[in-house]
This record gives C-alpha cells, sequence and structure tokens, in this order.
C-alpha cells in the first residue's frame, strides 16, 4: 500500500506525542531535534505503564504467572521486532542497551574471533563515533588496519573508491544507513553486494534510518543491522542488533552472566543458543516492551509515508534554508536519497549560538560535532546545528526554524 | 534593546578577540576541547625572569561566549605569576563576562579558564563539572505520592 504524502494523517500524528505540547520559551516546542533522540509516542508510554503496573517479573526464570506473562511480553517484543525489520527468524533479532551495544557486540563477538593481524575493515567518513570507535578498539586488538571510504563533495560516498577499497580484500564494511550529519541515504543494497563479492561481510549502521525508511534487512542483503529505540519514539535503554542466524550462532559470546549459559560448572561453561547466548543478565523487559509498540505504531502509519514525509521535510527544510544570507548547508541536494538531518553552518555566528538563539524561539537543534569529528574535518568545519526531523514535524515549524535564523543573524549584527 | 546575553561588549570581543594568536616560544601552553561541541582553544603564554606572565595568546575556534570570555580573560593575565594564574576563581570569569551564563554555556564560558589554568600546571586541571543537577519531574512526582 502506499500511502501518499498528502494524505499523512499529521494531527493524528502530533496528537499521539504528549511532549509535544510542551511550551518552550512561552511557544509551543519545535522540537528539531529526533536524530539524537525522539519523543515518546503515547502507545509505548502506555505499553511500558501497563507492563510495569501487572506483568512485570523476571524473564526466563520461574514457572509462576507474572514470570509467564513477562517472558511472553519479551519475546512477543522480539517477534513484533523481527517482523518489522524483516527477519527470517525472530531469534536473529537481539535486544541490547542501544546500537552502540549493538556494534560493540559484533566488533567483541564476531571481531575478536575472525578478525586477525593485517586484515582491513572499511568504513566511511560519514561514521558516527559509535561505528568508529569499536572498530579502532578491535584493529588496536588484533593489529588490523582501518581503510576510509571518502565523501565526495555533495555529501555521496565515493564509490569508484569504494571498489578500490575492496581489492584489499577487508573483512568487514561497516557503514552508516542514513548520515546521522548529511541525512545521505548510503546504497546498502548495492554497498552489501560488492562487499560480499569481495568476500567482506558488512555491518549497516541503522540507528537514524530505521525511524524513516521501510527495513528488510534480507532484501538489503547486510549480515549485521544495529538499530536503537530512543529514536525510534520508544525508551532509552533499548535497541536491536540483527543478524543472520548462522552468523551468530558460530560467534562467541560478548558478555558472561545469567541467562547467556546452557550449564556452568566449576569446570567450566557451555553456552545458550542465539539469542540468549548475547544477552548476559536481567535484560531491558519494561523498554523491549516499549520499542515493540513504537514498531507496531510506527507500521500503523506505514513506513513507506513515513519515508515520504521524512522527505517532504528535508525537501521544504532545504528549500527554505536557501533563502537564509550566509548559510551554507552540508549534505546532498533535494532528492530521494537525501532524508534529514538537515546541517549547516551560519557564516558569523557559531552553531552553538544558532541554538542558543533558536532555543528563545521554542526550536530545539543540536550544535556541535554530532559524534562524527572525522567528518567534520572532512568539511572543514568544528561544530555544525543541526535540524533533525520525526513523523510530527510540519512545515511550520521548519519555518520558525528560519525565523529563528534571521533573528540569530539580527543579534550578530548582520 | 540589547540583548541580554549577546550584549555589544561579548559580541565585539568575539568578533575581534584580544590576545589573538600565538605567543613565539612560549614557556607554558595547552590545549583543550569542549567535548561535548568540539570547540578548541590554544593558550600560549611567556613568562618574564620573575617568572611572571609576560604575553599570552590564545587561538581556535568556539562560540561567542567562549571566544569573549578566553578574550576578557587574557586581558587580565599579564603579571601574574603561575600560582596566581592557578588561584583565579571561576567567578572572575563570569564577573568579566557580566552576563548571566546558563548550565548548558557554562562550559564554554569556562574553557578558557580550563586552558590557562592546564598552561599553568602542565597538565590538564582537574575539573569539576558545571552540569545543572536535579529532575524536573520531581516535584510533580512528590505533589503525587
Amino acid at each position: 500500500m502506499t500511502v501518499s504524502t498528502s494524505a499523512f494523517p499529521i494531527e493524528k500524528v502530533r496528537a499521539a506525542f504528549p511532549a509535544l505540547e510542551r511550551e518552550v520559551h512561552g511557544r509551543p516546542v519545535a522540537y528539531l531535534d529526533s536524530g539524537a533522540s525522539a519523543q515518546r509516542v503515547l502507545a509505548s508510554i502506555q505499553a511500558v505503564d501497563r507492563y510495569e503496573r501487572a506483568h512485570h517479573s523476571n524473564v526466563h526464570r520461574g514457572s509462576h504467572t507474572l514470570s509467564a506473562e513477562a517472558t511472553a511480553a519479551f519475546e512477543g517484543a522480539r517477534a513484533t521486532v523481527a517482523d518489522h525489520l524483516g527477519a527470517a527468524d525472530r531469534r536473529e533479532a537481539i535486544f541490547v542497551r542501544n546500537a552502540t551495544e549493538a556494534i560493540n557486540l559484533v566488533a567483541r563477538a564476531w571481531g575478536d574471533a575472525n578478525v586477525g593481524a593485517g586484515d582491513r575493515i572499511v568504513l566511511t567518513e560519514m561514521e558516527h563515533h559509535s561505528n568508529i570507535v569499536p572498530w579502532q578498539q578491535l584493529a588496536e586488538r588484533v593489529g588490523a588496519e582501518i581503510d576510509w571510504v571518502p565523501v565526495d563533495e555533495e555529501g555521496a560516498l565515493d564509490m569508484a573508491a569504494y571498489a578500490k577499497l575492496l581489492e584489499r580484500g577487508p573483512k568487514l564494511v561497516a557503514v552508516a544507513h542514513v548520515s546521522n550529519v548529511l541525512g545521505t541515504e548510503n546504497p546498502v543494497a548495492e554497498i552489501a553486494r560488492l562487499a560480499h563479492d569481495a568476500g567482506a561481510l558488512v555491518l549497516a549502521d541503522g540507528a537514524q534510518a530505521a525511524p524513516k525508511l521501510p527495513l528488510d534487512v534480507a532484501g538489503l542483503g547486510v549480515d549485521f543491522y544495529a538499530l536503537t529505540g530512543h529514536k525510534l519514539y520508544a525508551p532509552t535503554g533499548i535497541g536491536v542488533l540483527w543478524a543472520k542466524l548462522d552468523l551468530l550462532r558460530a560467534m562467541p559470546p560478548f558478555m558472561g552472566g545469567g541467562s547467556m549459559i546452557r550449564k556452568v560448572t566449576k569446570q567450566g561453561t557451555t553456552y545458550a543458543d542465539p539469542p540468549a547466548r548475547f544477552e548476559a543478565g536481567t535484560p531491558a523487559i519494561a523498554q523491549a516492551v516499549g520499542i515493540a509498540s513504537a514498531l507496531r505504531w510506527l507500521d500503523g502509519i506505514g513506513m513507506e509515508a513515513v519515508r515520504d514525509h521524512e522527505r517532504q521535510i528535508a525537501g521544504h527544510a532545504l528549500e527554505r534554508l536557501a533563502e537564509v544570507p550566509g548559510l551554507r548547508v552540508f549534505g546532498p541536494p533535494r532528492g530521494p536519497e537525501r532524508l534529514g538531518p538537515v546541517s549547516f553552518e551560519l557564516a558569523g555566528v557559531h552553531a552553538h549560538d544558532v541554538s542558543e538563539i533558536l532555543d528563545r524561539h521554542g526550536v530545539a537543534v543540536r550544535a556541535g560535532h554530532h559524534c562524527a569529528q572525522p567528518l567534520m574535518e572532512r568539511l572543514g568545519v568544528a561544530a555544525t546545528a543541526r535540524a533533525s526531523f520525526g513523523v510530527y514535524t510540519t512545515p511550520e515549524e521548519i519555518d520558525r526554524l528560519i525565523e529563528g535564523l534571521h533573528d540569530a543573524r539580527r543579534v550578530f549584527g548582520f | 534593546m540589547e540583548d541580554q546575553l549577546y550584549r555589544e561588549q561579548i559580541l565585539e570581543h568575539y568578533k575581534r578577540p584580544h590576545n589573538f594568536g600565538r605567543v613565539e616560544q612560549p614557556d607554558l601552553e595547552f590545549e583543550d576541547t569542549n567535548p561535548f561541541c568540539g570547540d578548541e582553544q590554544h593558550v600560549t603564554i611567556r613568562l618574564d625572569d620573575k617568572g611572571r606572565v609576560a604575553e599570552v595568546a590564545f587561538e581556535g575556534q568556539g562560540c561567542a561566549i567562549s571566544t569573549a570570555a578566553t578574550s576578557l580573560l587574557t586581558d587580565e593575565l599579564v603579571g601574574k605569576t603561575r600560582e596566581e594564574l592557578l588561584a583565579i576563581p571561576k567567578e572572575q570569569v563570569l564577573d568579566l563576562l557580566g552576563i548571566e551564563i546558563s548550565a548548558t554555556r557554562m562550559k564554554c564560558a569556562m574553557l578558557g579558564l580550563k586552558v590557562v589554568k592546564s598552561a599553568g600546571l602542565g597538565q590538564p586541571a582537574e575539573w569539576e563539572d558545571e552540569g545543572e543537577q536535579g529532575d524536573p519531574a520531581a516535584e510533580q512526582a512528590r505533589d503525587g505520592i
């Protein structure tokens, strides 16, 4: 089913987010910082609340009623996540704390077992620190080397350079599905096909993409997919690593502890099958219920409609930002692969000051390096201001951003 | 009406910072960043034969608040000993700025002082986090008991 942009139920969507009733400095908040953390959808807040009030116990432990209910809620959440991602098997969805933990899990469990001295790992210049640092740590532990796919002038990956790097026979390619600074949707399916032809596995960081795009991990052809709940209108403390079951079966555990064992003796331990092998300790049960509820709510709107809305808002922002004198936008021009966020700098006004003045207008944006310092270096800036969007973002909120930017120029004497 | 935060004096120091640049052959020197935004400042100091600051300069990239704060602070440093540099209280920087600094901007305001003190020590100065504490929902929650 395709829902046209004009039919996007924006009023209904906005009514589902209690935080949007907040005022900031006397105006309704225009929350343009969903890329850092999105607001919580009421369905998720209520699902967590219902679980916490009546169904909580530990999971996979007792045979009593509450433990059975908690287990059913937790495993039901896993099934919802797996369905949403297009996973072939629900055991392929591992619950973790966030996308960072998902990537660290792969770097530790898969990386330590499969990457050795002199092996190569391919990253891109537009990665978030969460998809850089775990690989640098792995490279340091085992003596591997990291190669970087350059970002071109328009904010896209240099695919010719990528093909060249693949000739060096890397073990893994790790790439953002959508850039958290440039709003570029990377051609992950093509990246994965080329990587596999070269004998490499592929991890896609879906922290920014998962809230915006219909997902079909099988169709994308990646081996690992990481996402986080709090950018998906769900609570913090819950994220998902998706990986192919045969890979998970061959991987040693990440952390040790309760739940992840088959049998423990004084002589040693054998480990449980996936997913339990990778979920040591009592998990974030209520938060798993929360992410599942948020995904069901999103699926009720339809991820195609969500993607179309994101494109429309990003396009409107690019069009309006072009009107502001002295403003430079980073990232690709308007187009189907151009989503949010939209990052920019305003000549003569530092990003922090832009953000401070926008806040006075009730407009929330992020200022800084966005945990992407190698990209900042590539762009030649220390910091940018970034407007990022959610399902609830309206063109009128973008117009308030523009109004605030004109005010910032006025305050700074331009 | 003059802006309460971005006063004329602040903007003047931002646009044309005093002591901007680098001292040749510095006796004291340090560079640090604000990890939240990536802003960085590099401070260089030359001491005279009595161990007092003869010349000081800073460079780097920063917002209006961090740039103005360090510009104003470096104006005050000539003639001070290393011990006196280390004893400068945070309040002095706030007084020099003469504006209300919110908790979120305190790190910007204090970056220069932190770098100056680190230069005096020759290692990163111990620094207390200026963050605001308190749960905005706590008051409501208490009402609900």
